[in-house]
């Protein structure tokens, strides 16, 4: 089994070696299941001149209860990319763990990294295999972001890929959300982008379209300056991935809160 | 028709052994050590595509020397299962151990198996907390697996490398004394008249597991790093101390196209002309 010829695809592997590790090939009892499992909520990616960046709230919920405060939802992908999951959350980790292993899987075979489309097409595949979960309301819809090494334009290397429940990636142009809070995000980001923008301008709006995302949707959290929870950011560029500190996401966070003080509209 | 002649069983295991060590001791040598940073592997390879080091998993890594077909399976299958167990349980829960016993069943049944042995001997190595915490393993064509004192030589003329590793090995050597007891223990035999030779660092595959990163330990040393760690220059410590995210190195990058495979073509180099390499 494992001496077999085979792929350079651990999914592949997996659905001969382990099928019933693929989220995708559980029967479920017939039936709407979307209110069994907690919800993961907003992601919002902003691509910058040298990179791009990603951000999430902590918040989980089920139906009106919030499941946890702090989850997270923004994970690195590979050395250069990043994905971050909405939906229900425990199907959603899976496959985002899977995901992982998928990348890390084809470049220890091959010896080279797929490139950034190969990623993203690997992962609707992906989601594609849940599809009938998600017909009965287990759904999960990332959002991926990395830094493309073979970009011929360097300004352009930081680039967005959205999904939906069928798979069928969607290249984004400068930013993209996702989760319940997705709309008021993008609709905050659609005033406040610019191209060009410095990684650390993108960090400072990607906290900032998640306060207005929180604001106006019960389903995201905000700044949690009490239990000093805040949203988690990452970037991908050049240099590869990289995780903001605590420290880092709570000076941002509190600043925005505190412009917010001044004008609650931002 | 043709008559079958009777062949003992003695006598069968003993002509695929003598097979497949003569296929091992016709290839290129590849040796792995301990040191204060890690463990090193230093394989000599004429290809800078088609490797005998490689990742296994975070703190695992695999060198083999013999038939490139037959080890870059067993490859391909430690990458599988380390993988598969590593999605399962958790990423600290795949060891070198469990992955060398799987080697030693998988070469095992394909010794008493099959009618050709895998020509191939294996090295695993996890990297520890310290150098007596690394951990080699040796899995040889006929399943046999044994635990080495942090050094070990595989493949061509390897008991003489051995000796000269024996004498040159301290854990607590650094990256650079490491590499070059490694590279003199490879040079030590195949020279003219059986004198040592140089080996020049595009002959060479060097790679580490380092023991102070978090995460997948496994990297290349190549290039400028290497040239400057066998010139000795303390400047290429530094070098190859490398960055957290390196681009795994792909073979239009490094600018040579192979000419020859890894393995296969040692097999059939005549025993006789080693000096030219």
């Amino acid at each position: 089994m494992f001496t077999n010829a085979g792929t350079s695809s651990f999914t592949a592997f997996l659905s001969k070696a382990a099928p019933e590790m693929l989220p995708g090939r559980r029967a479920l009892p017939p039936g709407m299941a979307a209110d069994l499992a907690p919800h993961a909520t907003t992601i919002v990616a902003i691509a910058a001149a040298d990179g791009v960046v990603m951000a999430g709230d902590r918040r989980a919920t089920m139906g009106n209860l919030i499941a946890q405060r702090d989850i997270e939802k923004v994970h690195p992908a590979d050395a250069y990319s990043l994905v971050g999951i909405a939906g229900t959350a425990g199907v959603g980790i899976e496959l985002m763990r899977l995901f992982q292993v998928e990348l890390e899987h084809y470049e220890k075979i091959e010896g080279a990294m797929l490139s950034l489309d190969g990623k993203a097409n690997r992962l609707a595949s992906m989601i594609r295999g849940n599809l009938g979960a998600a017909m009965q309301g287990l759904a999960v819809v990332p959002l991926f972001a990395g830094f493309d090494l073979a970009a011929s334009d360097p300004t352009r290397a930081g680039r967005i890929f959205s999904f939906d429940v069928t798979g069928g990636p969607y290249e984004e142009t400068g930013y993209d959300a996702i989760g319940s809070g997705s709309l008021f995000a993008k609709s905050a980001l659609k005033k406040r982008y610019r191209t060009g923008l410095s990684v650390d301008d993108a960090v400072r709006l990607a906290v900032e379209a998640l306060y207005d995302a929180a604001d106006d949707d019960t389903a995201t959290g905000g700044p949690d300056l009490t239990r000093r929870i805040y949203p988690v950011v990452m970037t991908a560029t050049a240099e590869g991935t990289h995780r903001l500190t605590d420290a880092e996401t709570s000076t941002i966070a509190e600043s925005v809160v505190a412009g917010r003080m001044e004008n609650p509209g931002g | 028709m043709a008559m079958q002649f009777y062949a003992s069983p003695e006598q069968i295991m003993r002509d695929r052994s003598e097979l497949a060590r003569k296929g091992i001791a016709r290839g290129r040598s590849a040796v792995v050590l301990s040191y204060a940073g890690g463990v090193l592997f230093v394989a000599e390879n004429l290809s800078s595509a088609l490797h005998k080091v490689s990742e296994i998993y975070d703190r695992i890594g695999f060198a083999a020397v013999g038939r490139y077909n037959e080890f870059e399976n067993l490859r391909r299958a430690g990458v599988r299962m380390a993988d598969l167990n590593g999605l399962s349980y958790d990423r600290r829960d795949v060891t070198g151990l469990a992955l060398a016993n799987s080697y030693a069943q998988i070469l095992g049944a394909i010794f008493t198996e099959q009618s050709k042995p895998f020509e191939v001997e294996i090295c695993v190595a996890e990297v520890g907390a310290t150098p007596d915490d690394d951990s080699l393993y040796r899995n040889t064509y006929d399943g046999s697996v044994t635990d080495e004192p942090g050094r070990m030589a595989m493949g061509g003329q390897a008991e003489a490398i051995s000796g000269v590793l024996k004498a040159n090995h301290r854990p607590d050597m650094s990256l650079g004394e490491a590499v070059k007891v490694a590279v003199q223990a490879l040079g030590s035999v195949g020279g003219e008249g059986g004198a040592a030779r140089t080996i020049a660092a595009n002959q060479l595959e060097v790679a580490v597991l380092d023991r102070h990163r978090v995460g997948r330990t496994f990297r290349r040393i190549t290039g400028a790093a290497l040239t400057a760690l066998l010139d000795g220059d303390a400047a290429g410590e530094s070098a190859a101390e490398g960055d957290r995210a390196q681009t795994p190195t792909t073979p239009t990058e490094e600018g040579h196209k192979p000419t020859t495979s890894a393995g296969s073509a040692d097999l059939e180099d005549k025993p006789g002309d080693k000096s030219d390499t």
